[in-house]
């Protein structure tokens, strides 16, 4: 009989980086589905020029580099998908190629690749098409309109670096009911109109691709949360902030303020909370510092929201948590097992 | 970064050559980033400043150099600083009367140009050691780089933000402007950008062995 002499580790976890985030590609995938069939042909377009787009630039920035290919660790991936989900079902396709090369160039290789990134690539491709688009990221088209499997929204093929064409009379064609062109938030900004908590739930109101139905996002974050795929703890926190604020402004001015609901399930709020700030790259490993992070996110979202010259301010809210990172770790650090607390004599 | 003071050599092609490509003020220095970052919307700002940056840099090393031996070594800065002064002084008043649009257009840069930090660099180090022809030649090899690296960024901040190059339409009027371009965050986009492909050519040029005296 032999006796093989081994050092531990003796059981090894079969979670990877790749297992992670492919999981995390397939929760997503329902959210996709929906986006599609609320949109039709415009949306799936999207999403796929920019996950193809995401994927090619990683691929070419990694034999520029002379490195192996890391398309199989599934980042890039979610990078695409998460950053067309953000992003308005008639972007035009060349801008979208324009936010997942950014994505990917300056929002990740930059840093040094996968791990090494600061802030939420996907994010970065959005706040810079934010910067440089900032009318076509808010051009909005009606949800479930007639034709939406047979032709595109007139913006989505917009040949590259030309403005896209003026969408008003097509939207009045498509003859959908109600439709403002504008999202719930505006409305409430700026025509001080609620929309109602069944809508926004059900998706059935304008947004991003992939930002209309809180439950499908909420449910599919259920679903991260109970594999251990993700820190239940962020999206907790985000919205619990979210919410306690929003809570505390209704109770001062009922008349002006909406109430939590809506400030929980409007906008990219569910999205950037679920999707966004779990980011593992980007946000922090403590267990205190994650709940600091995440309600720093809630509420500087809300304040953007209420007092800021945007409609939606997640996007900022996010990306601050992330710059935020590196101090939140280095102050929440835990005390060592074993070894006395600062300035605590036993 | 070794200064190089060849004081006993005489004037070669590299001491003109050596603000273009190998001590490029913008892309290898980067010296002077205040203006680069702030005048560069259009190309033609870029090119203005950058000549208006020549100017004061060539005639202030001109009398830097001329005045080298007799300037103490206490209030050298001192000095230096008044004589480039009078050449800012000349050239805003020169713009000013030669085009408000533009003397508009550069704003209080063109007063800045006397704590840019090329002109008081190259004062200090090559001027104040080199005779006045030498100087001279060597301030308008950085002139030039440094017009270069302005218009460069200029340009390609005036194509993606405007769809213009020098004011004339390049994709028609349905062009999508970058409105990020104009904005100061696309200034540093577009340095990084320009950095990047400066340092690969450089690298590549290394590689082949062209590089001016290095």
């Amino acid at each position: 009989m032999s006796i093989e002499l081994r050092t531990s580790p003796h059981q090894v976890s079969d979670r990877s980086v790749p297992t992670i985030m492919k999981h995390v590609v397939l929760s997503l995938l329902p959210v996709c589905a929906f986006s599609v069939w609320q949109y039709g042909l415009s949306a799936l377009a999207l999403l796929l020029t920019i996950t193809a787009t995401c994927l090619l630039t990683e691929r070419l920035l990694n034999r520029s580099a002379g490195q192996p290919s890391t398309l199989g660790d599934w980042s890039a991936a979610i990078t695409g998908v998460l950053l067309a989900l953000t992003l308005p079902p008639s972007f035009p396709l060349w801008m979208g190629v324009v936010a997942g090369f950014v994505a990917i160039a300056i929002g990740k290789a930059l840093f040094g690749g996968l791990g090494f990134n600061v802030f939420n690539p996907a994010l970065i491709g959005r706040a810079f098409v934010q910067a440089a688009f900032p009318v076509a990221i808010t051009t909005w088209v009606p949800a479930f309109s007639a034709q939406r499997f047979t032709e595109l929204v007139p913006t989505t093929l917009t040949a590259p670096l030309m403005m896209p064409p003026e969408i008003v009379d097509w939207v009045k064609q498509q003859a959908v009911d109600a439709f403002t062109g504008a999202t719930p938030l505006a409305r409430w900004k700026f025509e001080n109109v609620v929309a109602s908590t069944y809508d926004l739930l059900t998706g059935a109101v304008t947004a991003s691709a992939g930002e209309t139905s809180a439950i499908l996002i909420l449910v599919c974050g259920l679903y991260l949360a109970a594999r251990k795929f993700m820190d239940w703890r962020i999206p907790v926190a985000v919205l619990a902030s979210a919410a306690l604020t929003a809570w505390l402004f209704q109770w001062y001015d009922p008349a002006h303020y909406p109430s939590p609901t809506f400030v929980l399930f409007s906008g990219g709020l569910m999205l950037g909370a679920v999707y966004m700030a779990t980011d593992m790259a980007t946000s922090p490993v403590t267990p205190l510092g994650v709940w600091i992070y995440g309600a720093v996110i809630g509420v500087v979202t809300v304040m953007i929201r209420y007092f800021g010259g945007l409609t939606e301010g997640v996007m900022y809210a996010i990306l601050l948590g992330n710059a935020l990172t590196p101090f939140i770790d280095l102050y929440t650090q835990p005390r060592v097992f074993g070894t006395r607390q600062q300035g605590k004599k036993k | 970064m070794s200064l190089p003071n060849p004081a006993d050599e005489g004037i070669t092609f590299d001491t003109f050559m050596e603000g273009v490509w190998r001590q490029n003020p913008v892309f290898v220095m980067v010296l002077g980033m205040c203006p680069v970052m702030a005048v560069t919307v259009s190309a033609i700002n870029g090119i203005s400043m950058g000549i208006a940056t020549t100017f004061v840099l060539t005639c202030s090393c001109f009398l830097v150099s001329l005045l080298r031996k007799l300037v103490p070594k206490e209030v050298r800065i001192a000095t230096y600083i008044v004589i480039i002064a009078t050449f800012v002084t000349l050239v805003d008043y020169l713009i000013q009367a030669g085009s408000l649009a533009l003397y508009e257009a550069l704003g209080a840069f063109i007063q800045l140009i006397v704590v840019n930090c090329i002109i008081l660099g190259r004062a200090e180090a090559h001027a104040s050691r080199n005779p006045p022809l030498k100087a001279v030649v060597n301030a308008l090899g950085m002139g030039l780089g440094f017009t270069i690296g302005l218009f460069a960024l200029g340009g390609t901040r005036e194509i993606l933000g405007a769809g213009k190059l020098f004011g004339i339409s390049l994709f028609g009027e349905h062009f999508q402007p970058w409105v990020v371009m104009v904005l100061p965050p696309g200034g540093f986009f577009v340095l990084g950008g320009w950095l990047l492909l400066f340092a690969l050519f450089r690298g590549k040029a290394a590689e082949g062995g062209h590089t001016h005296g290095a």
